[in-house]
């Protein structure tokens, strides 16, 4: 991993290019980790890029929509990047990296098939950190206005006049 | 703010809660010109501020004031601080209701004599005739403008609907249409004809859904008779030496404590909150709580058999557009014990938006197994199962001293377990549910486990003998005469139906008999 990159003057493509790929999510080192297609960057300041990315593949691999881009889960977990949160965050990340060691691979997030780090969750699914940051992905990913979309659901329709001239019985296929 | 009526006016009617039972007896009364201040815990919230959005209506609207829970039922685990969704606002859960309006069958006021001793159950028949109801309820139904009753036509279905009376057909059910509903099909008493919105649980913007807060309440404060005060949260109701109640102590939104006096209390707060101020307003004349002699305060709490069952299709349904529970099949409500449990169930279509879906559909699952039910949201059909529980007296509101509430009061814990004939109508159920779906050529369905409570009765229960129960058939503690139960609490069983219009039916019979009492001089 790249670390001696200054953070100010790069541009987010500069990022990207100096990043090192890990399981899908760069980190570019110096507090940023970034997608290789750029649809997203994120700079972490209480947290290790490393346990930000982690987390980021954890929310994925809790609730796996492969429809919905990382940018959207990424938005779901960023606040995890808080003084309040980086103990609980290092020790849960930390205890999944030793799991996956155990089970022979480098760490939870260079762990390459959902599988297998579905497996090593389970092994943690009652602690208290896995059971945060599940239960912060219920809103935290699900009540994303731009998520809504992905998923057909059209959310407000009040300032459209309601379903009554638009297609509330409008079924053709029973 | 200045009152309208004093607080040692000792001459009003006090109203704990003003929902479908203390909302309608408000208006009920001053519309006999008895003066009424009724208290609400919660802000005044009206069509203009209901927002299409579950998370930030629930943020608007809900009861989240502290709870506790405990019990094997699964919202124990899955929601321990939120053992019932329920509104804190002027019109109480009238703002969030679906509409349902149905009235009990017959036999269903009699429950111990239609079903016979149930081992474990507490069963007990109402002191109430059947025909004693029929004139209420028919006022009831006038006055939140039921569909399919009077000359008032039904809704039109929606997607949701139109998937499961396909199915209900192919079942060979034959009760079965767009509901019984409080929810206008044409414009009615001032209020607009459904606009197929969705978002029923999150207030009603059209206003085309009945609700308290903007009719009863309103046409209430008109007539100069009735004070509504907001954030106004009752900590204990006082009495006099000889038992007799006095007044309500109450804190405003900030934090002052009141005293208003009155000629009578009724309280009507949700069957948490009734009991649990009961209980809260223990005295050394009463140690037990108040109109408590009979031990059954807070006992025999009943939620109804619930469940759901989501379906997903290999096509869109797009469950969400239009009226959330304009649907029933009412065939399974029979008492029936050839099923293998007593009483009813009803089948009523539901949907939830994509955000309550996540949280609601399996609580605490993830994983493919679940986010594949997500990715076919739009390819999915959803009906709520609503049927009898058994009244246990082992089911019940206590005061956890250990937690406090933001007034520092003790708060209410829920216990909670499934009787098993709650759990064989629950099986029973999901299988007809799922049935229905799948004679419409589902690939998938899910059986949905309870969401945290809607429908909350039972805890001050009416009864003939003052033994079993803390009401007589009037509302009126069995203890203190000038004390009344006004809301689901005081249900001796809890029927198969949506208990809403037989709350507002209680209410309007309610008034008139305290109008009465009190043109005689007996209150």
């Amino acid at each position: 991993m790249k670390t001696n990159i200054p953070k100010k003057n790069m541009t987010r493509r500069q990022l990207l290019q100096s990043a090192t790929a890990i399981s899908g999510i760069a980190v570019a080192g110096s507090g940023f980790i970034a997608a290789p297609n750029a649809a997203w960057a994120l700079e972490v300041t209480e947290i290790t890029e490393h346990q930000m990315a982690t987390l980021v593949q954890i929310a994925r691999d809790i609730y796996p929509h492969d429809k919905v881009g990382d940018e959207y889960y990424v938005v779901a977990v960023k606040g995890y990047d808080s003084g309040e949160s980086k103990d609980m965050i290092a020790a849960g990340v930390a205890k999944l990296d030793e799991l996956a060691q155990a089970a022979r691979a480098p760490s939870y997030l260079e762990t390459k098939w959902e599988d297998n780090r579905v497996a090593l969750l389970k092994q943690v699914e009652d602690d208290a950190f896995f059971q945060t940051i599940r239960g912060g992905l219920v809103t935290g990913l699900y009540n994303q206005k731009a998520v809504w979309p992905i998923f057909g659901y059209e959310g407000e329709s009040f300032s459209q006049g309601g379903y009554v001239d638009r297609g509330f019985n409008d079924i053709n296929w029973l | 703010m200045a009152e309208k009526f004093e607080m040692n006016d000792g001459s009003v009617v006090v109203v704990i809660g003003t929902g479908a039972g203390g909302g309608v007896l408000s208006n009920e009364l001053a519309q006999k010109g008895v003066k009424v201040v009724a208290l609400e815990a919660g802000g005044r919230y009206l069509p203009e501020d209901y927002v299409n959005d579950e998370w930030d209506s629930f943020g608007q609207l809900a009861w989240v004031d502290a709870r506790t829970t405990s019990g094997d039922w699964r919202v124990a685990k899955d929601f321990s601080g939120l053992p019932a969704w329920i509104v804190k606002a002027v019109g109480g859960t009238t703002t969030h209701w679906a509409g349902a309006s149905l009235r009990f069958q017959d036999h269903e006021w009699k429950a111990l004599s239609a079903y016979g001793a149930v081992e474990g159950a507490n069963l007990l028949d109402w002191p109430i005739d059947p025909r004693e109801m029929d004139d209420y309820y028919t006022k009831a139904e006038n006055k939140l403008g039921v569909t399919r009753t009077g000359d008032r036509a039904g809704l039109p279905g929606n997607n949701n609907y139109l998937v499961f009376e396909k199915g209900a057909k192919a079942l060979g059910y034959k009760e079965v249409h767009t509901g019984r509903m409080a929810i206008n099909s044409a414009d009615y008493d001032d209020r607009l004809a459904c606009q197929q919105t969705g978002f029923c649980f999150q207030g009603c913007k059209w206003g085309a859904k009945w609700s308290a807060a903007y009719t009863d309440i309103p046409r209430g404060e008109a007539t100069g008779n009735l004070e509504v005060r907001e954030n106004a949260h009752v900590a204990r109701i006082v009495h006099d030496d000889s038992g007799t109640v006095t007044g309500v102590e109450y804190f405003d939104k900030e934090g002052n404590l009141h005293l208003q006096k009155a000629r009578v209390v009724c309280v009507a707060g949700n069957s948490f909150e009734s009991p649990r101020l009961l209980l809260n307003s223990a005295s050394s004349m009463f140690p037990d709580g108040l109109a408590n002699s009979s031990g059954m305060v807070g006992k025999n709490y009943m939620r109804h058999m619930t469940g759901s069952v989501y379906a997903v299709f290999d096509k869109p349904v797009r469950m969400w557009r239009g009226t959330t529970m304009a649907g029933i099949i009412s065939d399974e409500s029979r008492h029936d014990p050839s099923r293998g449990f007593v009483g009813g169930y009803e089948m009523e279509t539901l949907s939830l938006g994509l955000p309550f879906m996540a949280a609601f559909l399996n609580p605490g699952a993830w994983g493919r197994g679940f986010t594949t039910a997500l990715d076919a949201y739009e390819n999915m059909a959803g009906m709520w199962l609503v049927g009898e529980d058994m009244p246990q007296e082992s089911n019940r509101v206590t005061l956890n001293t250990d937690v406090k509430d933001q007034w520092g009061l003790p708060v209410a814990n829920v216990h909670f377990d499934d009787h098993p004939n709650d759990i064989a109508m629950r099986e029973h159920a999901y299988r007809q549910g799922q049935a229905v779906y799948e004679a419409v050529g589902a690939t998938r369905t899910f059986p949905t486990p309870p969401y945290p409570s809607t429908h909350n009765l039972g805890t001050n229960r009416m009864s003939a003998d003052p033994k079993n129960g803390v009401v007589n058939k009037w509302g009126r503690t069995h203890d203190i005469g000038n004390l009344y139960i006004s809301d689901g609490s005081q249900f001796t069983t809890g029927a198969a139906e949506n208990p809403t219009l037989t709350i507002v039916a209680l209410a309007i019979r309610q008034a008139d008999h305290i109008a009465s009492e009190m043109s005689k001089g007996d209150l």
